[in-house]
């Protein structure tokens, strides 16, 4: 599935760069969620302005639900996030791993350093400027890229889960062509979202203390405790990794440039020298830029996504305990209530709702769990492989490169 | 790296550093491809092994240690005018002195390209030990000379030597030729804060490092040395090499009276740098000094960049162990078994990666770092001699100025009638004569002292450079080989996950 799309960043009222590409198919993480003929859902397009995003959301489906077979429909970040959060507060999705919301695109740090090019215009000369918008340019472009991916991601998985799919806020989210004024959540409701997630961590903690009857779920909930936290660690370093490896590739182009300024004042036959030696960094500069951005693209990025997805399942983890907890502390309401004679059907029907949650719960989390590893060893598999297959073309490009220079430098002896 | 296999003697630890950094040589040796798979340490070079750069491709710094033979009637004074010949070390082929190389004329310069001679002398420095405690504590390093010359008196010559030694040895220099428009190679730098930890004793990474960068500054400052002819004949020169006592320097210290004169000195040259106006009649000097300066600028820079890059290939080498590390952890706690086994296959290539990452900094370092700084301090002292001209000059001018006042005495006392203070003024006429013929001689031998160093200076350039990034080059190709190997040995673990 080919996509377009533009890239505008505007500084003040002059546009600085206009640059329209078209990438491969998305949906890095996962990897069998574009076969299904019924819903297919992706962004065909994408629009960034000074503050947001706004994301073409395209959908293909031959359910009759849907006015049309093909429409498409523009959203904006604060939208995906009401429909997550919809999910998450939608008691008959308790069973469920609600696919992680995406991050917040964050330009941020590339129009600060836009903004000190800008400033900077003065003191540099026309090569250094030129090339430094150029890298900018490239990085506001990786950012971008990744925004997209990580929204397409989402509704991808929202479109391929079996009773999300069905959804009627998704419905609305695809098909409805006007705004949703879904404003972002103000002061108020965010310090509520913070006190909640603050019970929340400390009934997890009681919940998780419950020992679980069933040794599947006492499995997982170990095993997703521990997982979570070195996932958390792996992303982390990943992340400090390729930093130092940017900034290598950073100090690499300033030693290129002085290179060549040194091959054109040299007098001795050392100027010939240093241009090619500066061409070659030049290029193999790029190439390791090029290396960075595809480890953070396949290491990175999936390390941070089953941060977020093993996170969503510790949270059904979570909801089915509470059930469970709910389901005891009925059922010791129940024989209270028989002993005392009073209130009896009153705590049977509490009982029983609660028996039927926890079951339901238990039953879909079961195969909620067991897809989440499916997919996960899916999704590392291919992302390793694609990386080893990376890094190999990429040392190899740089070996030729280097191996060539040396050659013509040795003939020059 | 030199003498890796006294560095393993050195008293002050034996670290995993140490450990590496033979590694490190070894691994850089032993990785690129050749017949001849050449150990660095002074003991183990014989004369006929090492050569320029053409024909050993292992010796990361076979320009320390050229084979040049002299055998030419080249044993004159130092002061005489007779030219010597601009050395260039040319084959590895034992010393036969070339027969063309006698025939030379007084006048010839840049001619002397031509006429090539060989030296014979290959010097290391090595097993650097700490002599003392505490505050007065000091490092030792063995000084090794190798030769066949004549003018030393022994084959092979041992004796231990002091930084501050070093130091006094190129401050004698300096005081005798710079004046002359010799380009004296400038000793390595103080650093009071590496010294205080050396001194204090901690025996810590950092330290082991400083110790390590500044004998190899130290060994490349004597060879740069005697590859300068004149210099290679100075008694101060020899007795440095040879004598097992030397007097200690101890003018060399920053705070001593000859080192406030040093600086007060300094200060005052940097005055009259800015009073003097030269007239240039020579389009060369002005040419040649706008390009050093010009080079100057670039090369401070690129050395900037390249400790930049030094310094991030470090925290890169560092960020990637941690990363393996947490990846072997993740690799742990995955219960899915083949994605299990294929992460503790991503961290051992990590960890692998981050050696390389490593050994490539310390190539990024020693090949290139120091060669920039190194020609920095050279240039200077290029400058420096350049200036040294612009003060003959001015000398010239000032006797020619000193002239003109005494004739105009002169020229009033003849219409006075005082005849003995004319006679005086005749002399003294006489004596400033002398003075400006003098000034002037020195002039056009300090200008043409420098055009032949010049001469040489860049040539030695254009070799080091040439000789250094292309091993530095070498370097990189070895890292993505490595990496290679690597990831080929990973992605059929990765495709094994089912």
């Amino acid at each position: 599935m080919k996509q377009t799309f533009c890239v505008i960043f505007k500084k003040e009222s002059s546009i600085i760069a206009v640059d329209s590409i078209s990438c491969g198919p998305h949906c890095l993480m996962n990897v069998d969620l574009q076969t299904d003929a019924t819903l297919q859902v992706d962004i065909s397009d994408a629009l960034s302005e000074r503050d947001k995003v706004k994301f073409t959301v395209h959908t293909k489906s031959t359910l009759p639900n849907f006015k049309q077979n093909e429409f498409s429909v523009v959203r904006q970040h604060e939208e995906f996030i009401w429909l997550h959060d919809s999910f998450v507060e939608n008691e008959e999705y308790a069973g469920y791993i609600i696919p992680p919301a995406p991050p917040r695109p964050d330009f941020d740090a590339s129009r600060e350093k836009l903004q000190k090019l800008g400033e900077g215009e003065g003191s540099m000369t026309k090569e250094e400027f030129t090339k430094m918008k150029q890298e900018l340019e490239a990085e506001y472009l990786a950012i971008f890229k990744k925004t997209v991916a990580m929204h397409e991601v989402f509704l991808c998985r929202v479109a391929a889960h079996p009773v999300l799919r069905k959804d009627l806020n998704f419905h609305v989210f695809l098909e409805y062509n006007q705004d949703l004024s879904v404003r972002g959540k103000n002061k108020k409701e965010r310090l509520e979202d913070f006190f909640k997630n603050v019970v929340k961590s400390a009934d997890g903690v009681l919940v998780a203390g419950v020992k679980d009857v069933d040794d599947f779920f006492e499995h997982e909930k170990t095993f997703l405790l521990e997982y979570h936290n070195r996932v958390k660690e792996a992303s982390a370093k990943s992340d400090r990794k390729i930093r130092s490896h940017k900034n290598a590739a950073d100090d690499i182009n300033r030693i290129a440039s002085t290179l060549y300024t040194l091959g054109t004042q040299d007098s001795t036959d050392l100027c010939k020298f240093f241009l090619k030696v500066s061409e070659l960094f030049e290029k193999t500069r790029k190439i390791e830029a090029r290396v960075a951005a595809d480890e953070d693209l396949k290491l990175a990025d999936l390390l941070k996504y089953y941060l977020r997805e093993s996170q969503a399942a510790k949270d059904l983890l979570y909801r089915r305990g509470r059930a469970l907890v709910d389901y005891e502390n009925a059922n010791k309401a129940l024989d209270k209530a028989r002993a005392k004679n009073k209130d009896v059907l009153q705590a049977e029907t509490t009982q029983q709702v609660c028996c039927q949650k926890f079951e339901k719960i238990s039953e879909s989390a079961k195969q909620e769990l067991i897809d989440f590893k499916t997919r996960r060893v899916a999704a590392f598999r291919k992302n390793l492989v694609e990386l080893a297959e990376l890094e190999l073309k990429h040392a190899k490009g740089n070996l030729q490169l280097l191996q060539s220079c040396l050659g013509v430098l040795k003939g020059d002896t | 790296m030199r003498s890796t296999g006294s560095y393993a003697h050195q008293r002050c630890v034996a670290c995993a550093q140490n450990i590496s950094n033979q590694k490190l040589v070894q691994g850089i040796l032993d990785s690129i491809p050749s017949p001849e798979a050449a150990c660095l340490s002074a003991e183990d070079i014989s004369p006929s092994s090492n050569g320029p750069r053409d024909d050993d491709p292992d010796d990361l710094f076979a320009e320390a240690t050229e084979e040049v033979s002299l055998d030419s009637p080249e044993r004159q004074p130092i002061l005489s005018d007779g030219p010597s010949p601009a050395i260039t070390p040319v084959t590895p082929v034992m010393i036969s002195p070339r027969v063309d190389v006698f025939d030379r004329s007084p006048d010839q310069d840049e001619d002397e390209e031509e006429n090539r001679d060989t030296f014979d002398i290959q010097i290391s420095v090595s097993d650097p030990e700490k002599v003392g405690d505490g505050m007065n504590a000091y490092m030792v390093y063995k000084v090794t000379t190798k030769t066949s010359l004549s003018i030393f008196s022994r084959d092979e010559v041992c004796v231990k030597r002091r930084f501050s030694d070093f130091l006094g040895l190129y401050s004698k220099l300096a005081s005798k030729y710079m004046h002359m428009g010799y380009i004296v190679p400038p000793a390595p730098e103080k650093s009071i804060v590496g010294m205080t930890k050396v001194k204090v004793g901690k025996e810590d990474l950092s330290s082991v490092e400083f110790v390590e960068k500044r004998r190899s500054a130290l060994e490349r400052y004597l060879l740069r040395t005697v590859k300068h002819p004149a210099l290679l004949k100075d008694p101060d020169v020899l007795q440095f090499l040879e004598s097992s006592e030397l007097p200690r320097a101890v003018s060399t210290q920053a705070l001593s009276g000859a080192g406030i004169l040093r600086m007060v000195n300094k200060a005052a040259d940097a005055v009259n740098k800015m009073t003097i106006k030269m007239n240039e009649s020579d389009a060369w000097f002005e040419e040649k000094q706008q390009q050093f300066e010009n080079l100057d600028v670039q090369l401070r820079k690129l050395h900037a960049s390249v400790e930049s890059l030094v310094c991030h290939r470090k925290e890169l080498s560092v960020n990637t162990a941690s990363f393996a590390k947490s990846a072997a952890m993740l690799g742990n706690s995955e219960d899915h078994t083949a994605l299990s086994r294929a992460l503790s296959q991503l961290a051992e290539v990590e960890e692998k990666i981050d050696q390389l990452h490593q050994d490539q900094s310390y190539a990024d370092f020693y090949l290139i770092s120091e060669l920039l700084g190194d020609y920095v301090r050279l240039i200077t002292a290029v400058k420096g001699v350049f200036d040294q001209r612009m003060k003959a000059w001015a000398k010239w001018q000032d006797a020619q100025v000193m002239l003109q006042r005494k004739r105009e005495a002169e020229a009033k006392l003849q219409y006075a009638n005082k005849p003995d203070k004319l006679q005086q003024a005749t002399d003294e006429i006489r004596e400033w004569e002398g003075k400006v013929q003098q000034g002037e001689r020195d002039f056009e031998q300090i200008s043409k002292n420098i055009r032949r160093e010049v001469g040489r200076f860049e040539k030695d350039r254009v070799k080091d450079f040439r000789v250094v990034i292309i091993k530095y080059l070498e370097s990189l190709v070895h890292t993505q080989q490595q990496l290679i190997k690597y990831w080929e040995a990973f992605l059929p673990e990765a495709k094994a996950i089912a």
